[in-house]
């Protein structure tokens, strides 16, 4: 870990509300991901406020911020990021595994099903092509029904077809489902589908604009 | 979704390297099996051998010669006697497996040996005293026909030198007594072949000895009990105590360094097997930070990934410890063998005794090791963090 700490975003203010879709746009290492991961509770933000769902996390402990990942949040990552032993169902219950409660199977296969993937339950990741990955990965993070679905990247490794196959299923589960939708993303198609783009540069918020596609 | 099958798929990603590790453990327990075994198996043997001597504690009265030779050595004199009073005091110590009096007198024949002069050693026994000596069996002839009769049984040697048979009578020189033969002992290859026996009463009878008695021979129950046993005669007035405990000790400490060097084997490879667990696993670990940081994105808790570590090493150290025990029943023979060849002094019997017990020991040891080889692992997991563990390698 570093000394001296490194300001990665700086100064800014941003509001979510329910069946938002916002896009982070901007160059690398502008940070969008450390934008993302800190909107997401995966590490604790070092100054500024955030409050998830009513509740202020600034100063909150590792377990309060387990417990929002929990309830609250979802990530889906530009890798996909799957447990390779695990099958595509597999993968799916992990997060409802971890939630500790009892849960139903059911719940995965729908979510399975929603990213068009039911032909593909027992498949492990390797047998997968990298858009069905990227599918299981998104049907993994809607099994808990989370307020907001955080997306690093999530077409950065895919080849055209596969990205919009993608942006299709971001674009229904928000307006179809009304899921919050937060993604960071270097596709200009991608962005458009947003409501809301806010663009970064070396951590600074240079410009909002609401998209005119999406109404 | 169990958390042992995600502990267990992980395993079986990299087989060789799983397969290796179980290996290590399961030789580790192996030894330790088979040591202890041994440890157990040889004390059980020697016990065993120690059995055949007959006594574990000879009571004779204080300063009196306990062994022919030496009563030979003295010219016959200088035997002492004690109360009859002790036997019956002792007699009921629930330690004693078996006990017998005795009465030692020697008589001295002029017309023995060729004609030199001899003595003869006479001893007044009781039938319990076949019970210390299971090995004395009956050439010819049978038991005396009562406790107080007027009659021999002759050790093989004894009968061969006075070219003596069942039926023949014996004169006790100076005594002015005749005895008849009824029996006469097959060689035992101990002193006992130069005795003639009596029935006790007779001895006491004959000697002008009653309520006297030279020696009490003693078997225990536990031969571990001999020093407690053995201190708490001291109490007794006018005794003295020939123990075993004192050869058994001096066999164990002919194999004491033995164990000792077996001992600090097994635990040496205990603690190679341990580091080599917790080596494994933390590279596991290492290889899987993104995986492990996905975890903790998708809400596992430090705790969560604790475990999952911590099963991986309890499961590969399970598996380790059932091959191990596997192993050292199969190679027990192996190992005795070996033993065999390098050890001074070895009993008969099974060498390498291998109890459930210590099955279920060895076991549980391994579990534990199991347990203490993942807490790093387990916490260095554990304690990663989310962001950083997933951008790791990017």
């Amino acid at each position: 870990m570093p000394a001296e700490q490194i300001r990665a975003v700086n100064n800014i203010d941003l509001e979510l509300y329910p069946a938002d879709f916002i896009a982070i746009m901007g160059p690398s290492g502008s940070g969008k991901t450390t934008l993302l991961d800190s909107l997401g509770c995966l590490g604790k933000i070092t100054g500024g406020k955030l409050t998830v769902m009513g509740k202020d996390v600034s100063q909150a402990a590792e377990s309060t911020l387990v417990e929002m990942r929990r309830r609250f949040v979802s990530f889906v990552f530009q890798d996909f990021l799957l447990i390779p032993t695990l099958t595509a169902l597999e993968n799916v219950e992990l997060p409802l595994y971890f939630s500790g409660a009892n849960y139903d199977r059911k719940f995965c296969v729908e979510a399975l099903e929603k990213v068009g993937l039911s032909n593909r339950i027992n498949h492990l990741p390797k047998e997968l092509s990298g858009g069905e990955k990227q599918r299981v990965a998104i049907a993994r993070a809607l099994a808990k029904s989370p307020k907001v679905l955080f997306a690093d990247e999530p077409t950065g490794n895919l080849d055209t077809r596969s990205s919009q196959e993608i942006f299709e299923l971001f674009r229904k589960l928000n307006k179809e489902d009304g899921l919050t939708l937060v993604v960071t993303t270097h596709n200009p198609l991608f962005g458009a589908l947003a409501q809301r783009i806010i663009y970064l540069k070396d951590g600074r918020l240079v410009s909002r604009e609401e998209s005119g596609l999406y109404v | 979704m169990k958390v042992w099958s995600v502990a267990f798929k992980n395993l079986s990603r990299k087989k060789i390297r799983t397969s290796l590790t179980i290996g290590g453990v399961a030789v580790a327990v192996a030894v330790l099996v088979s040591l202890s075994g041994f440890d157990a198996g040889y004390q059980r043997s020697l016990d065993r051998d120690i059995d055949k001597l007959g006594y574990h504690l000879l009571v004779t009265a204080k300063g009196c010669p306990y062994e022919a030779a030496t009563l030979m050595l003295k010219g016959g004199g200088g035997l002492r006697y004690m109360e009859d009073s002790v036997y019956k005091r002792i007699v009921n110590d629930r330690r004693i497996d078996k006990i017998t009096p005795q009465l030692v007198s020697s008589v001295y024949n002029q017309e023995g040996q060729s004609g030199r002069g001899a003595f003869t050693l006479y001893m007044g026994i009781e039938k319990s005293y076949l019970d210390l000596k299971p090995w004395s069996k009956f050439k010819y002839g049978h038991w005396f026909s009562g406790p107080d009769a007027d009659e021999a049984i002759m050790g093989y040697e004894a009968a061969e030198v006075e070219q003596r048979s069942v039926g023949d009578k014996i004169f006790i020189p100076g005594m002015d007594k005749v005895l008849t033969v009824v029996g006469i002992f097959e060689r035992a290859g101990t002193q006992d072949d130069g005795v003639i026996f009596i029935p006790l009463a007779t001895a006491q009878r004959i000697f002008g000895l009653e309520g006297k008695l030279t020696g009490i021979g003693i078997k225990l129950k536990d031969i571990r009990t001999i020093a407690k046993f053995e201190e708490d005669l001291y109490n007794e007035p006018g005794i003295q105590v020939v123990s075993l405990a004192q050869v058994r000790g001096t066999i164990l400490n002919l194999v004491s360094s033995a164990r000792a060097m077996a001992g600090s084997v097994a635990l040496i490879a205990i603690f190679i097997a341990i580091i080599g667990v917790t080596n494994t696993i933390l590279m596991s670990v290492f290889e899987r930070t993104r995986e492990i940081g996905v975890m903790k994105a998708l809400g596992a808790s430090a705790a969560d990934v604790f475990k999952i570590i911590w099963l991986e090493t309890t499961i590969i150290c399970f598996l380790g410890g059932l091959a191990g025990v596997v192993l050292a029943f199969s190679g027990s023979s192996i190992i005795e063998h070996l033993i065999r060849r390098f050890l001074p002094y070895t009993p008969a019997g099974k060498l390498v005794f291998i109890k459930p017990s210590l099955l279920l020991v060895a076991f549980l040891i391994t579990v534990i090791m199991g347990l203490v080889a993942g807490i790093y692992p387990a916490l260095r997991a554990s304690l990663m963090k989310p962001i950083e563990a997933i951008r790791s390698g990017e």
